[in-house]
């Protein structure tokens, strides 16, 4: 079975020490932020980026990911402990699972937490096995034009599935394409926005775009409205499961898992709307339907797989296709290009340690959160207490000298500055900056393929049409944007999103 | 007309304006043919796009109904900002020892909780310690510990 041989190549490369050890390092610091409050995935991702320069691809990859899945597991624990979602995805898991911590079965609700997780992960490792060599095969056929009309495809959805003004998403989106522009032509060396400064000529660098955005500006969000956290936590006894646990956790662990999966591939769904709607579904199906909100273990176990599955599989179009569907992913891309590798179908046949690798490397990191987690619960609850304003210095200094050191150019700091100024004030306007990131990648790529693809077709725009594949995917994102201003659909987005 | 969607008019109202600024900078770059795309012909589409979008974002606040945009959190905002400038004005000169330090506690006035007593003043000493040790020393970022105002005052060793 080639499957196998594929994963056998995967662990090779994973579990060697220094790519066991970066795991390790990656899901402990990516639980460590999603313990803490007010430090997303998107953030230190950025921070350490220009650590991870100095690592092989893979290496560096793997600790990403790490991070981004481990940020899952530690915004759980939180939100069960003290009611306090680290991160969007568990907001739906502090209901439930709040609840049980009150009730005294706090172990039991980490425990549920952490093996739905483990296995919507185990599952997810094997469908991206599955069903990225197909895909990536289907995508090696992809002319200048299939990928223009992918791009667009993948904006678009990234917003649909997006909750926020769609209007202000948009506008986002093209802010972002046009930033990335600046910088000097690959095509004409015409310098195009750089007002003549030597600095912008290879355009604004993607990670100061990041941190400041996602870091400074969102620092400066969390302190207008400072409140203080007054965090009592019960000692947490009794981690295993009863029989009877077990017995409720597998249907909705089950649903969760295909319901994350779905909506995981899908760019912009990833974690959060996958366990809004795990949550939601198993309100209406569940047995135990009366129970919920006052510490079901099925509120608990679903929307943790979906959230798990969703974070997972919106590595398939990453890998695949090079396409990121959130902003986590549009950083992983980042560092592939860093470290010279260009993200897309080839990457697979190209760099297959590489593409295994970080696959495989998600199952361990899985299997790392699961055995480690439960014993380290004490470590993150004492993290949980640390105050915000001893925290955010410390990360204004992390993203200062992690800026400073990209190009040792302080011209880079005040860019940073600027960002955050510009992502506080958007937000303000709930203008989202994951968009714009996500425009600001992929600018300089679209570009490319329309020139392309128009030079193929003599400049004929019709090509994005009259090709099959392009024309379904534009035809995809056209229906996408009309049922988001439907008013119906609307409803039932914005319904989706209440509880947040 | 009354603004009924303060924060529609006012995004409506910087991506008009944003657009504007890339339309008019663009202005003189080559357009280029369809088939030969120049410089000039992303940018003049997109600019027009988000100019449409800013538009329609301004239009809609005056007949849709929507949130105001609240207090600006003035003091993290000029606080934060003028901390990352000092620290970018301050590496090169006076060099990490003193910039990293005035980045702190540029920030530190952020927020209304800090406390300023010995234990914040010890703190901040091994945090500047740590990231000389770490940063500078250890993954050799070429940031100079004592900038360029101590040159020819101190041995050259001292400073990186």
């Amino acid at each position: 079975m080639e499957l196998f041989a594929n994963l056998g190549l995967g662990l090779e490369t994973a579990i060697t020490p220094v790519n066991l050890l970066y795991a390790l390092v990656g899901v402990f610091l990516g639980t460590a932020i999603g313990v803490l409050p007010g430090l997303g995935p998107a953030a230190t991702i950025a921070m350490l980026l220009p650590a991870t320069f100095v690592m092989p691809p893979v290496t560096a990859l793997i600790m990403l990911a790490g991070i981004f899945y481990g940020a899952q597991y530690g915004g759980s624990t939180t939100a069960i402990l003290v009611n306090l979602p680290g991160e969007t995805s568990s907001v739906v898991t502090a209901l439930d699972g709040y609840q049980m911590a009150r009730q005294g079965k706090a172990g039991r609700a980490l425990a549920t937490a952490a093996l739905s997780s483990f296995f919507a992960g185990t599952v997810c490792t094997l469908l991206i096995a599955l069903f990225a060599p197909p895909l990536a095969e289907i995508a090696l056929q992809f002319g200048p034009a299939e990928y223009f009309s992918l791009m667009v495809l993948g904006l678009i959805a990234s917003i649909v599935l997006a909750h926020g003004s769609i209007l202000h998403a948009l506008g986002m989106i093209v802010l972002g394409l046009l930033l990335g522009l600046i910088g000097t032509d690959v095509n004409s060396s015409t310098q195009r926005y750089t007002f003549g400064l030597p600095e912008l000529s290879d355009g604004i660098g993607f990670v100061i775009v990041a941190m400041g955005m996602f870091g400074i500006g969102e620092i400066v969000a969390n302190l207008e409205n400072e409140a203080t956290r007054d965090v009592t936590i019960k000692k947490v006894t009794g981690l295993f499961p009863t029989r009877e646990d077990f017995r409720r956790m597998v249907a909705p662990t089950l649903r969760g898992t295909a319901l994350g999966s779905i909506l995981g591939i899908l760019p912009g769904g990833g974690a959060a709307l996958a366990s809004f709607g795990a949550y939601a579904l198993e309100k209406k199906v569940s047995r135990n339907r009366h129970e919920f909100g006052k510490g079901a273990i099925e509120g608990v176990a679903a929307p943790e797989a979906a959230n798990n599955a969703g974070a997972q599989m919106s590595f398939i179009p990453m890998l695949t296709l090079g396409i990121p569907s959130n902003p986590v992913m549009a950083l992983m891309i980042g560092a592939m290009i860093i470290q010279g590798i260009q993200p897309g179908p080839s990457v697979m046949t190209e760099q297959p340690a590489l593409f295994w690798g970080v696959i495989a490397s998600m199952w361990l990191g899985n299997l790392m959160l699961l055995v480690l987690n439960l014993p380290l619960i004490g470590i993150w609850v004492r993290m949980i207490t640390i105050p915000y304003r001893y925290l955010y210095p410390m990360i204004v200094v992390f993203c200062a000298i992690g800026v400073y050191s990209l190009n040792n150019a302080h011209f880079d700091l005040y860019l940073m500055a600027l960002f955050g100024v510009v992502g506080y004030v958007f937000k303000k306007l709930d203008c989202e900056p994951a968009p714009l990131l996500l425009g600001f990648i992929l600018g300089p790529m679209m570009e490319e393929f329309l020139r392309r693809a128009l030079l193929l077709s003599k400049g004929d725009p019709t090509v994005l049409v009259s090709r099959p594949i392009s024309a379904a995917m534009l035809a995809l994102a056209a229906v996408l944007l009309t049922l988001v201003l439907l008013p119906s659909f609307s409803r039932t987005r914005e319904q989706a999103f209440q509880d947040d | 007309m009354r603004i009924r969607a303060e924060k529609d008019f006012w995004a409506g109202f910087l991506y008009l304006a944003i657009a504007a600024g890339f339309l008019w900078l663009g202005r003189d770059y080559r357009l280029g043919t369809a088939s030969r795309m120049g410089p000039g012909y992303f940018p003049l589409v997109l600019g027009w796009i988000l100019f449409a979008f800013g538009a329609l974002s301004l239009l809609r606040s005056f007949w849709t109904d929507g949130e105001r945009v609240g207090g600006i959190g003035f003091r993290p905002l000029v606080a934060i900002t003028l901390a990352v400038i000092a620290f970018a004005a301050l590496v090169p000169t006076a060099g990490l020892i003193f910039a990293l330090p005035a980045l702190v506690v540029i920030s530190a006035t952020a927020s209304r909780q800090t406390v300023y007593d010995l234990r914040s003043a010890l703190a901040l000493i091994a945090l500047t310690v740590f990231c000389i040790l770490v940063f500078v020393k250890g993954l050799g970022v070429p940031m100079p510990i004592l900038g360029s105002w101590f040159d020819g005052l101190v041995p050259p060793s001292w400073q990186r």
